[in-house]
């Protein structure tokens, strides 16, 4: 396999786990602002699930039927459990950062819950969002040279090739790409924030 | 005259804490009413209850004669000034101030009429000042386009919060006759602990303390009331230092 079909699907595996995690963790951290007891067991949950050890957590993937087996499909699950933290966290910041007089503005104004949430809340809040979701892609792109463990593709495939080799050079040729793509992941989604973040007056 | 607003004996509790005890009041459409009084008086929940940002523990509010059960559509009839402005930082000054004729489904011609004429009565010309943004704007700037915003739909009630508190007394004294201008056709129910603030907007001036009225007099009556806080209050300002 070349570098750049591997690059490819360590990207994809990536960019599908995030985009599940962004649709499952900013509607979560919406839910944690505003049902307080849901929200703070949403919160451990994810925090739990934050400090089970990578290779273990693929591991576990393993027997379990329809989300896990072996292949990419694993992969990708476990990666969505990693970046939910993150994007839960972020969205419940952001959300409670909201000055609380321009709320009661807009309550004052006759918006209703769903206008609040959605005009004024959630587009104060995506600067913070944001900043979760680059959290998780970059941390998502490092773990995902694991999955190549669970036979998911990826560069780590050329880095466990290399230790299995001892053979430095192939480690470096899976580690060094994907210290890459982390490395341009940070930096266009900084850019992204800051976009956000003007645009809320704040740049 | 008809009462807009009336308080039916409306007690306030927070755990440990009577915020208004028994407060009747009614207020007519057109007045120009102050609720004057120290910080935890109790007048800034008073007001609050207008526009049901608080509920009341006992009794009951009346808006134009009946107890509303929608409160979002009871509150677009209502504007609601802050001491704080509380723009909203990601729109324009333009959005800003077209935000209840939306919600209110009005066309953009008329938002857009309507909101040029309240900027030029707030001294801010909305060629100028339409398309920037609030944290472009000084203190007072943003506090008249939370004036425009509070105005623009026409409420028949305009509850202010210490709007002018937090603003250079050059300034404040400006901003309220713009206010009594660009408020006219509004019945003004309008908070201070500022007594020349009180007696320079208002028709009629309602004193809390401890969340009772003590006084309810025009400015006249109130120069001339015997109660000892309300003595105090009038000497604060011919002492020249209110």
């Amino acid at each position: 396999m070349n570098l750049l079909q591997l690059t490819g699907e360590h990207l994809l595996i990536v960019v599908v786990a995030v985009t599940i995690a962004i649709a499952a963790g900013v509607p979560l951290g919406t839910l944690a602002h505003r049902r307080r007891r849901a929200g703070g067991i949403a919160l451990r949950v994810t925090d739990a699930v934050q400090t089970i050890p990578s290779l273990a957590m693929f591991g576990f993937l393993i027997p379990l039927p329809i989300l896990g087996g072996i292949g990419p499909r694993p992969a990708i699950v476990a990666l969505v459990l990693y970046s939910l933290l993150p994007i839960v966290r972020s969205t419940l910041v952001g959300l409670q950062r909201v000055d609380p007089h321009v709320r009661e503005a807009a309550t004052a104004m006759g918006m209703t819950d769903r206008q609040l949430l959605w005009s004024i809340e959630l587009p104060l809040a995506t600067p913070t969002i944001v900043a979760g979701i680059r959290i998780a892609a970059v941390t998502a792109i490092g773990v995902a040279t694991i999955a190549a463990a669970v036979g998911g593709g990826g560069l780590g495939t050329l880095i466990f090739r290399g230790v299995a080799m001892v053979d430095t050079r192939l480690i470096l040729s899976g580690a060094l790409p994907a210290a890459l793509l982390a490395l341009v992941a940070d930096f266009v989604l900084t850019r992204v924030e800051r976009h956000f973040a003007r645009r809320r007056g704040e740049g | 005259m008809t009462d807009i607003i009336e308080y039916r004996d409306v007690t306030v509790t927070a755990p440990d804490l009577t915020i208004l005890d028994h407060i009747s009041l009614r207020i007519a459409a057109g007045e120009r009413v102050a609720f004057l009084g120290r910080s935890g008086a109790g007048k800034t929940t008073a007001l609050k209850l207008i526009n049901a940002l608080v509920k009341p523990t006992s009794g009951s509010i009346l808006i134009e004669g009946t107890e509303p059960h929608d409160l979002v559509a009871l509150r677009r009839r209502i504007g609601y000034v802050m001491q704080q402005p509380a723009l909203f930082p990601h729109r324009s000054v333009f959005d800003n101030i077209a935000t209840v004729p939306r919600l209110l489904g009005w066309d953009e011609a008329r938002i857009q009429e309507r909101a040029a004429e309240l900027m030029r009565q707030l001294e801010l010309p909305l060629e100028r000042f339409a398309s920037r943004f609030p944290r472009a704007l000084s203190g007072g700037e943003q506090q008249r386009v939370a004036i425009a915003r509070a105005l623009i739909g026409a409420p028949s009630i305009l509850l202010c919060d210490e709007p002018f508190s937090a603003l250079d007394p050059l300034i404040r004294v400006e901003l309220q006759t713009m206010l009594i201008n660009a408020a006219r056709d509004t019945t003004l129910v309008f908070v201070t602990h500022d007594v020349r603030e009180a007696l320079r907007i208002a028709q009629r001036i309602i004193v809390f303390d401890a969340g009772r009225i003590i006084a309810d007099a025009t400015p006249d009556g109130l120069r001339k009331h015997e109660h000892p806080l309300v003595r105090r209050f009038i000497a604060s300002v011919e002492c020249g230092d209110g």
